[in-house]
This record gives C-alpha cells, structure tokens and sequence, in this order.
C-alpha cells in the first residue's frame, strides 16, 4: 500500500551569505572558500500512511520544523522529493494547500489580531472557492462547533480569547480548507496542562470524525508517545531512528533516542539517579563530521567520527541510523 | 526557626479595570537546604509570587498585606538599601529568560565580577577566582576562556548556566528560579536539573523552583505547593501531594497529562477553564469546574491541615 | 502510579472535547479599531485639539457660505476699503471687517476662511495621495523583500537625504505656480517618509506566524500585503500622516511666502502672511499677524491630535 504522504531524501540547504571581501576574492579567482551551505534538513525518507499520526521529535536545531514546512508548502525544498497521495508536490503550489494544511505553535501569534474570527476561519474557503459568501457565516458556525466553541464567537476579535481557545480558532482554519493531512508544529506546547489534554482530545477527535492523517512535530515525550503511531527521532536534520511507539519507547536503540527518554521528565517513572548526556546540541552552521552525534555519544567509536551512519532496518519496523547498532546486527 | 516563612501573603494589582488579588493569602515555609516546588497554570500567581518575594513588583501590583520573614528578618518591612543587600547576596533569582538577568553588552565575567564586587569587597585575583569557580560548578568547561564571552556568543542552555552561576556565586541562602529550565531543550534541561539538584546538595542552598510542569518537580523538591487562581490549593511532601493528591484540581491537573497507559483513550480533562482573575467566582474559585462542588463551595475554604498536608477545599478527596 | 480515580472520571464521559462553556461572560464583541477610539476620547488634550480642528475643517468647508464677502471676487473688493482696522465698517455699512481689511480691500475674515480651505486642503490632500504612493512601496518592500526592497529602499534613501524645502523650491521653479503643480511637489517630498515608515512595521509583520498561516492557506500577495499586513501598521501610519499632514501644510506656507507655488488669486494662509509682512512694520499687524495665528493653530490641533493618537496607539497599550 502507497502511503498517503511520502518524501525521499528530502534535504534544505540556506547558503550562508560571504562578506564582501570573500565574494571579491572568488569573483577575481583569487581564492577564497565557496559559499557554506547549512543542512537544515539532510536527506529525509519518510512516510505517512493514511489515518496514521507519525510523531516526529527531536530538540533546536534538528530540522523538524523545516520538515514540516516543506511538506505544508510554506517552504521550497532544496532537493529530494514529496508526493502526495502519488502525486508529486515538491514544488508547492495551491493545490498543496488544499490538502496539507499547518497548525502552529503560538496561538497568541497565528491569528490575525486586527481580523474578526469569522474572516479569520472562512476567508480562504471564500477565496478558493469552497463556500460563498452567502455560505460563509454557516460554514465559519460549523467550523467553529467543530472545535468545541460557540459559534457566537465568530463575530469576536483574538484577543478576546484565551490561548486554548485560539488554538482551536487555529484548528478550526486549518479545517476551512478541508484537508486530509495535517502538520502540527508544537501545537500544543505553549498550552497549559489542562488545555493541552483538550486540545489533544480535539485532536483524536477529528481523526475520527474527518478521517484526518497528522504529522505531530513535537519536543514533549509524554505527549508523542500518547498520541503517535510511528515516531521518527531527528538530530540535526537527519532521521536518526523511526519505529512504531511502543518499540521506540520501550527499545531505543540509538543512543540519542535513549538520553532523551532518559532526560525526559516522567510522572509514572522514579527516574534513578541518572547521569544526564553531557555536551551542548551542535550547531548546523558547524556539524561535526561523520555521525553529528558522535560527541556527546556515550559508545562513540572510531568509525562514528568519519562515516555517517546510514538509517536502516534493525529488527522488522524498527529503523535506526547508528553503526553501534548495526555492527552489532 | 524556618528559612523563609511566608504567611497570608496578598498581592494585589490595581488595574483600570479594577483590583486583581494575584495573590490570595498565601503561606508556605522553606527550610534551610530544601527544595520546594511551586506548580500552577498560567494565572495561577506562581511568578507573581516570585516577584513578590524579592520586592520586584512594578506598579500598579503590591504587597497588600501578609509576611515575609527571611531568617526570622520581615522582609515587608526592608528599606531599598537592605533589599539591595540581600539580593543577589542572601537571596538570588534565576528567571526564565536569561537574557533578563544578563547584560547583552557586557562579558559575562564582568558580569559575575560585579555580583561579587557589589556585595563584599576582594581583590581583583579573588573576584577572577570566584567567577571561575562558579562557572565550573554550573559545568561551563574552560571558564577562564568562556568570561570574556558575552552573552549573544552562547546558546540558551549556557546563558542559563551563566545565569545560575550570577545567582549562586555569593552562596546564597535562597534561591528562587522562576521556570528557569521551560525555554530549553530536553537534554539540557536534563543537564541543568541535575547540577541544581548537585548544587542544592553539597552547598545547602534552599530552593524555590516555579514551573507549570508537574513531572519536572517530582524528583527536585521535597515540598510541593500546588496554586490556583492566586491561593495555595494544596501542599505537602512532593511524593504524596503527587501520589494522593487531596485536591480535585491537583487530582485534575496529574490525570490530564498524557502518557503511554491513556495510549487510544480520550485524555482527562478539566472541563472549563481557569476563571480571569478579575472576575473570580465567589468562594472556593475551582468550585464552577469541580465534580465534587456543592452549595458550601460558595464560601472561600480556609486551609485544612493534616499533619504534613495542607489543602483548601470542603470535599477533598479521600485518602486512600 | 497515580491512576485516575473513579471521582472525577466520570465527568468527561460524555463532554465534547472540552467544550467551551464561557460563552456567558464573554464580553460584546470589541473591534481594536472601537478600543482605540474609546481610549483617545479619554484624553482631554486629545478631544480638544480634535474638536478644534473639526471645528475648523468646517468653518473651511463652509467658506464660501459663511464668509461675509468673497475676497477674490472683484465685484465686492474696492481699494477705497483698504487697510482699515479690525472692527471698522466697510463703506456702504452692511458689513463689519471683524479683522480689517488689507491692501486691496480684501476682509481679512473672509480671505482667512478661503485660505484655510486652501491650506487645509493641500495639506490633506498632498499628505494622503503621499500616503498611497508611500505605504504601495513599503509594503511592496517589505513583502518581498531582497532585491525589491533594496532598490525601492535605497530610491527612498535618496529621496530623504534631499532637503525638502530644496527639492520643492527647484520643483516649483521648474514646474510654476498652480495648485496641482503645488499638490505634486509636496507628494513628491512627502512619500519617502511614509514608504519608510510603512516599510519598517510591515518588516515586523511580515515575519508573523499570522501572515505565515495565511500564506499557508493560498492566499495571493496583493491580499496578504493590503488586507493582512496593512491593517497591523495602522498605529504607526496614522500619527505620521497628521504629522506629515502639518509638515505639509507649513511648507507649503513656506513656499508661498518665498512666492513660489501658489497664484495670488488662490492664496493659502501662507501667502496672505507673506502678502501681509509689508504692511507689519507700519502698525497694520491685522494684515499678516491673523493669518499667521490662523496658520499656528491649524498646525498646532493637528500636531496635538497627532502626538495624542500616539500615545494612545503604542503598542504597550494593546492586549
């Protein structure tokens, strides 16, 4: 079976701007390096199957945010691929926000203050062409029931609202466009605890309800492992481990999957006295060379430091990207 | 006699649109090298209790009433002069943004330099000396390098460290970190909750440590005090506020967090949301969203006391 | 392990995913465009200088009811009424000259309310057709940023870096006298600033999540520049327009003092001061100074009005 969402190798690069002097002296021949290019995102591989929530994790600087862009069309891919439902949509266009659609992090950010709500949920439907402006005040009701607000809310302004409502304001425009895969990026990490456990039910609710495939971008552990199928781990652009929730949570197998869910706050586990992993996240401008993890890793081999590890198939289902892992195999 | 003994502490906000209670008769106790968590949602009055600790409120918000004795000394009564002495000194804050308390156009080190210079006077060499030693003891590498660093040259992990060190230089008594660890990555989180529990351990240094993240208090504190709507809802020995908690908001609050055991179910969740502070409901302030609410809920629970436990409400839940 | 206790399970069998149930004391709903103005009304100063210049505004529009004579009709002018003091009696004893007359004849009443309707209505009008020209640039600038904005930018940097009174003194001489020639030359040395101005808060905006989102959601350039960027660099906008609204005003009075710009038969406040300094030092003050009060209380309301919005419009403000 295809899956509904597939990217292959899909890389972004930012060209790092020389100064003028190194410009000068690359137009004369005179010497000077080529421009540095940044790997945000290295040559990701990966799939959604339709209904599935894969959770994608990782901490500042591994990519998933440029990864989640990317597919929901905000941002050009450097080079790989993207298909959609068989269709190839690497390079975006309207029609890929027809489909795929973002929720983002700061609900204090993503609404429009100086746009009433209903504009702010129906004015993409309208332009499109998916509901009239006779339609729209019923359609933004809907919308909005949705979501769990009242549709009287529709004639009220952002900051008349809490956090928790507004992301579901957000919610609610996502939906307008009726899409059938979502990215959320950290959508409810700037949520409190009791509003999260909302939005999150609203979440599964409409999985059901609207047959919706998600990909969850989140740093909270806790919450991809209650709400993801399959879990892809990042470092530093690249996809260090990818397996089914419950593997991944209970087996780790790359080192760095380990330390997060070693370092990770947990209410149900009495966490040993553990040494945390030591050593700062690395900068994309200047990655280590060989397995970028290679530094702070505990079982850090000759062979990390020179070669990257290739992601691949430990144990049926189970990838991981390490060469401890695979030399073990 | 206890490090810190706040008792019935009110603060207030005296807006436009009227009077805001932030704080509503607050009391808890710290001991000397102890780590109390203090937990709540936005609104709560977690950070407002932190200002108000160390006299930082802005207008238009004020201490109203209540005490603050530090060491047995009443800190409402503190002239600027004295407040001058003991922060940064006996008592020190760590915030949530670093770049609060850091100069961006200053080096780190003269940063640290003038903590010490400001509150004792030491040579030159000495004052090198202690910077050094306290950015080692945050687990900066090569501090004498890193001083003359400023702080856009770091990432936000090592500000934090940075900041840790300003405030733990001086050895103070207390030392009060307002979600010092919320804008930061898992594993240096991680990092830095392990060299505060060290700290806290080999120098005696009692801590305050505010968070919205229940999880992350569990293993730092001994006591937890749990707010809502500006009052001490609950509190009492970390381990049993989290494993039976007494109060249906705390009891609320720890079934609402996601984890693999509610994996394919709907989450707990709090029905409502928490009331704006200017438009409280009269009595017990939980009592709109709580299942086990009656009539008596109308009228503000006063603290109930069970040995080691403290809680407000009328139908606490049972022991077990 | 904490396991949910039967207590307050129960409660959220049947709810819908946290419905909102806060839909009663949810207040009206309150446009930041309704809050702005509620907060200017609350400042005295702020009324004051607005209510003046309404009143103002309408004494110009009403001109040519209101004014007992029209000074720039040759008919009701004889030279024999010229110089008379403020409160004399024109020849014939139908009207009282409230302010004099001036070398020719001319109620000054009457040519002050014709030149405040010249005056004001340059000023407005160079003030909001610079504002179109300006704020397309900006936001073209800052929308797209790269190339574009640096050469409309660095086109804008010329612009400032000229002295206005310069550039509008070598724009009139070449152009001549004329109230469009005018209009031209003061929208030219005008729309910089707001291009500017415009530029610099749509930047900020445009980095948004919002404005991301909508991006997202397929919308096309021309709407996420007019319709979602703009409205959010109103605050700023709105206070350099009644700034630039009385910078214009009073070059314009300056170039018709040196003579240049505006014809003698459509004189602006300017020019009637100008026309009127002659006559200062022979103790005929009526001919230059009222004008001159009229002008410095035009341009006083609109600063005021001004400074008064900015205040109320600083962003610290907003929730």
């Amino acid at each position: 079976m295809t899956a509904m969402l597939s990217t292959n190798k899909l890389t972004k690069t930012f060209s790092l701007k020389q100064g003028t002097l190194a410009r000068a002296a690359a137009a004369l021949g005179v010497g000077g390096d080529a421009p540095r290019q940044v790997f945000a995102v290295n040559q990701v591989s990966l799939d959604v199957d339709q209904g599935e929530v894969l959770g994608l994790v990782g901490e500042s600087g591994c990519g998933k945010s440029t990864v989640g862009r990317m597919i929901a069309g905000l941002l050009p891919a450097s080079a790989g691929s993207l298909a959609f439902q068989g269709e190839d949509i690497t390079r975006p266009s309207v029609a890929t926000h027809l489909k795929i659609q973002m929720v983002f992090q700061n609900p204090y950010a993503s609404l429009n203050p100086r746009h009433r709500i209903d504009q702010a949920v129906t004015e993409a439907a309208q332009y499109h062409g998916l509901v009239s402006k006779s339609e729209a005040p019923a359609y933004a009701a809907q919308l909005l029931r949705q979501v769990g607000l009242d549709p009287s809310y529709a004639t009220r302004y952002p900051h008349q609202f809490s956090g928790g409502q507004r992301q579901r304001i957000a919610i609610a425009r996502a939906l307008s466009l009726k899409p059938r895969f979502v990215v959320c990026d950290e959508a409810v990490s700037a949520l409190d605890v009791s509003v999260q456990a909302q939005v999150l039910n609203l979440f599964m609710d409409l999985r059901e309800s609207q047959g919706l495939t998600y990909l969850f971008i989140s740093h909270n552990l806790a919450v991809v492992e209650y709400i993801a199928d399959r879990v892809a781990i990042m470092y530093l652009g690249r996809v260090v481990e990818l397996a089914d929730t419950r593997s991944i949570f209970s087996r780790p197998q790359h080192p760095y999957t380990q330390a997060l869910i070693a370092d990770a706050p947990r209410l149900d586990t009495k966490v040993a006295e553990h040494r945390p992993i030591q050593g700062e996240l690395p900068s994309p401008l200047d990655p280590p060379r060989g397995c970028a993890f290679h530094p702070r890793c505990p079982h850090a081999m000759e062979r990390c430091r020179s070669e990257v590890p290739a992601l691949q198939q430990g144990a049926p289902g189970h990838w991981s990207a390490c060469h401890l892992v695979h030399a073990a195999a | 006699m206890a490090l810190l003994e706040v008792d019935r502490l009110v603060t207030e906000f005296h807006t436009g649109a009227g009077v805001v209670r932030a704080l509503d008769n607050v009391s808890f106790t710290l001991e000397r090298g102890k780590v109390l968590g203090i937990v709540g949602e936005s609104g709560s009055g977690k950070s407002v209790t932190a200002f108000s600790l160390m006299n930082l409120l802005e207008a238009p918000g004020r201490i109203a009433s209540g005490s603050i004795r530090f060491k047995g000394e009443e800190l409402g009564a503190a002239s600027p002069t004295r407040w001058s002495q003991l922060r940064g000194d006996r008592i020190a804050m760590v915030f949530q943004d670093p770049m609060m308390s850091l100069n961006p156009v200053m080096r780190i080190g003269a940063q640290l330099a003038e903590t010490v210079a400001i509150h004792a006077r030491a040579s030159r060499a000495q004052i090198d000396e202690q910077v050094c030693s306290a950015l080692r003891r945050v687990g900066i590498a090569a501090p004498a390098e890193r001083m003359r660093a400023y702080p856009h040259e770091l990432s936000g992990g090592m500000r934090q460290r940075v900041a840790i060190a300003n405030a733990i230089i001086n050895a103070p008594d207390l030392i009060i970190a307002d979600e010092p660890t919320t804008a930061l990555d898992v594993t240096i989180q991680g990092q830095i909750l392990y060299e505060m529990k060290q700290l806290v351990r080999s120098s005696g240094t009692a801590l305050l440590w505010i968070t919205h993240d229940i999880s992350l208090v569990k293993d730092l504190a001994d006591h937890l005090c749990v707010m809502y709507a500006g009052r001490v809802i609950e509190q009492g020995p970390v381990d049993q506020v989290i494993g039976q908690p007494r109060h249906p908001y705390t009891r609320g609050l720890i079934d609402s967090l996601p984890h693999a055991a509610s994996r394919g179910k709907r989450l707990y969740s709090i029905p409502g949301a928490t009331p704006p502070l200017l438009a409280l409901p009269p009595g017990c302030a939980f009592a709109p969203r709580c299942s086990r609410a009656s009539a008596a809920c109308s009228v503000t629970p006063q603290v109930t006391v069970a040995g080691a436990r403290e809680f407000r409400c009328f139908h606490p839940l049972d022991r077990p | 392990m904490p396991q949910p206790s039967p207590n307050t399970m129960d409660m959220n069998a049947t709810a819908v995913s946290g419905t909102d149930s806060a839909t009663a004391t949810l207040p009206p709903p309150e446009s930041p465009w309704r809050l702005t103005a509620r907060r200017f009304g609350r400042r005295l100063p702020g009324v004051i200088a607005a209510a003046f210049l309404m009143l103002l505004v309408l004494l110009a529009l009403a001109a040519p009811l209101i004014a007992p004579q029209d000074p720039y009709d040759l008919a009701q002018v004889t030279i024999v009424e010229n110089e008379r003091a403020p409160g004399a009696l024109s020849d014939d004893g139908r009207t009282t000259f409230l302010l004099g007359t001036d070398g020719a004849g001319r109620d000054m009443a009457s040519a002050i309310l014709y030149g405040l309707r010249i005056s004001l209505g340059i000023g407005v009008a160079s003030a909001l057709v610079a504002l179109a020209v300006g704020t397309v640039v900006g936001l073209t600038a800052a929308y797209f940023g790269g190339k574009v904005d640096a050469v409309l930018m660095r086109i804008v940097d010329v612009q400032l870096s000229l002295p206005t009174i310069l550039v509008a003194l070598v724009l009139l001489a070449v152009l001549g006298q004329g109230v469009d020639k005018t209009l031209l030359a003061l929208v030219l040395v005008q729309w910089a600033t707001f291009a500017r101005n415009v530029r610099g808060s749509a930047m900020v905006e445009r980095n948004k999540e919002y404005i991301e989102a909508a991006m997202g959601q397929g919308l096309p350039a021309h709407r996420l520049m007019l319709r979602h960027m703009l409205p959010n660099c109103m605050a700023p906008l709105v206070v350099t327009t009644t700034n630039q609204m009385a910078n214009a005003i009073t070059l314009e009075a300056t170039m018709s003092f040196l003579g240049i710009g505006l014809p003698q038969t459509e004189p602006s406040l300017g020019l009637l001061i100008s026309n009127g300094f002659d006559y200062v030092l022979s103790h005929q003050y009526w001919i230059s100074v009222f004008p001159g009060l009229a002008l410095v209380l035009l341009v006083v309301s609109i600063s005021v009005v001004g400074d008064q919005l900015r205040v109320v419009l600083n962003p610290k403000l907003d929730t």
